[in-house]
């Protein structure tokens, strides 16, 4: 069976179990609401100091919430041991991860897009103008997340302490997307706004590098 | 000593419409975790069509060698063989492990189902991951005989355990399997469960597929067993097919798991 086919019928399932619970999106929406609230409520910023520091604020309170986002996503098929029906099933390994992945990604970029304008109005950025780009900049920064988030939620999902494991290994792992991230963002809301093409290279090529990685080494990860 | 997943006979251009069982072979197969070995060096040749139970302790090592005929598990040393493959598929290639799991059904000791997706959600999903033809029809009809079919709307989650297996067993029948492989199949079936249970293995063996499970002795399952082995340590202590009767060390083992 193709590629395709089997990515196809996986995103599907966890897209509909997803939208079934809303147990991921919810707590995530929740949770990166709270950070950014009190992030403002904290230093009360004028819209010089939002420029500077929105973009940081957002891409850390999306990174936190992606890590805790992202565990569930293998250790939910623990509870029936659902992940061993799909190794079974007469499909390529790497296919249950590259599903995961972008199940991953499509539920960050729903909360994403939800909390955009929660955060421009909490930090008095005017979206409107760049949101073509901001969009391009948080699709690049959210596979970079959920590429790497996804394997290491895969590897830390089979560690006795699992919760703790993730952001051990994520959070380091991402600092350069995150770095290319909030420079790429931050560009955006200069008084002259660009992007950044050397972040966004950046973000591209680190997206690029760990897809393929994860192709070549994806059916590792589900191993007993 | 190599750790090769399975090789194949490769060769038979037609089996994959003809055949209708699949043999395997553990060949000095072993499988360590940490320190300790579950399966220690077992050698044994299981012919298409043949009905095998596996007994022994806990801890012998049936979960384990059902796991390795599944292609769950990379060997610590040796391989599993099957008896014949599909055309132009090599040996330890993703193509050949794809063209076999096609061939394979496996009950596990957990359910292997979504809490999440209603009976006949879960049946649909693994009917179109074997590319079966008209998935929604084959759910139902897997549902039916299962007794099922008024439920089949309902979430796994609200399934009593009996449910749950009956759903589990009918996932694994679901592809037409010709290596079925069980792991404590009885477990959780009321009467009438395990009747259908037996049925349904009876009915499989007399079409020739291959039947591995992993049994206390008990239970209507057993009707249709015509070799047992019996692990111990990771080793294969006993097998009927050299020292005859399979009935006695199912007894036997019966014996031993009521006692203990």
């Amino acid at each position: 069976m193709a590629l395709g086919r089997p990515i196809g019928i996986l995103l599907a399932k966890e897209l509909r179990t997803e939208f079934r619970t809303r147990e991921l999106l919810v707590s995530t929406l929740v949770f990166v609401l709270i950070v950014l609230v009190l992030f403002s409520f904290t230093f009360d910023p004028t819209t010089a100091e939002s420029r500077r520091f929105g973009p940081g604020l957002l891409w850390l309170a999306l990174l936190f919430a992606g890590s805790l986002m992202l565990h569930p996503s293998f250790t939910r098929e623990q509870s029936n041991d659902t992940l061993v029906a799909l190794r079974l099933a007469p499909i390529e390994p790497v296919s249950i991860v590259a599903a995961k992945i972008l199940a991953n990604f499509c539920f960050l970029m729903v909360a994403e897009l939800v909390l955009l304008p929660v955060f421009a109005a909490l930090y008095n950025l005017r979206l409107l103008p760049v949101l073509g780009r901001l969009v391009a900049v948080l699709v690049l920064g959210t596979l970079a997340l959920s590429i790497v988030g996804t394997v290491f939620a895969a590897i830390s999902s089979q560690a006795r302490m699992r919760e703790l494991l993730l952001p051990l290994l994520l959070l380091p792992l991402l600092t350069p997307a995150l770095v290319a991230s909030v420079e790429a963002t931050a560009g955006l809301f200069e008084d002259r706004p660009a992007l950044p093409a050397v972040w966004v290279g950046v973000l591209a090529a680190f997206d690029t590098i760990f897809l393929t990685v994860t192709w070549l080494f994806g059916e590792y990860l589900l191993e007993e | 000593m190599a750790a090769d997943a399975t090789t194949a006979r490769v060769g038979d251009p037609g089996w994959a419409s003809h055949a209708r069982g699949v043999g395997l072979q553990f060949i000095e197969f072993a499988k360590r975790y940490g320190a300790r070995w579950a399966l220690r060096g077992v050698s044994v040749a299981i012919a298409p069509g043949e009905c095998v139970a596996l007994v022994g302790p806990n801890g012998s090592g049936k979960t384990t060698l059902l796991k390795a005929a599944a292609l769950l598990i990379r060997p610590t040393a040796g391989r599993v063989q099957f008896s014949s493959s599909a055309p132009g598929t090599g040996p330890n290639s993703h193509d050949h492990s794809c063209v076999i799991k096609r061939y394979i059904g496996f009950v596990s000791h957990s359910t292997l189902l979504y809490d999440d997706l209603t009976a006949e959600e879960n049946l649909v999903l693994f009917a179109r991951l074997y590319g079966l033809d008209a998935p929604d029809d084959r759910a139902r009809a897997a549902l039916d005989p299962a007794g099922l079919a008024t439920r089949h709307k309902d979430l796994v989650r609200n399934f009593s355990r009996g449910m749950r297996q009956r759903l589990a067993i009918a996932r694994a029948l679901l592809a037409g399997p010709k290596l079925l492989l069980l792991d404590e199949p009885s477990t959780g079936l009321d009467r009438s469960g395990q009747q259908w249970l037996g049925a349904a293995l009876a009915n499989l063996a007399a079409a020739g597929c291959t039947v591995v499970m992993s049994t206390h002795g008990a239970g209507e399952a057993s009707a249709c067993v015509t070799r047992a082995i019996r692990l111990l340590g990771g080793s294969i202590a006993e097998d009927s097919a050299v020292s005859g009767d399979p009935r006695a060390m199912l007894a036997a083992a019966l014996a031993a798991h009521q006692e203990g």
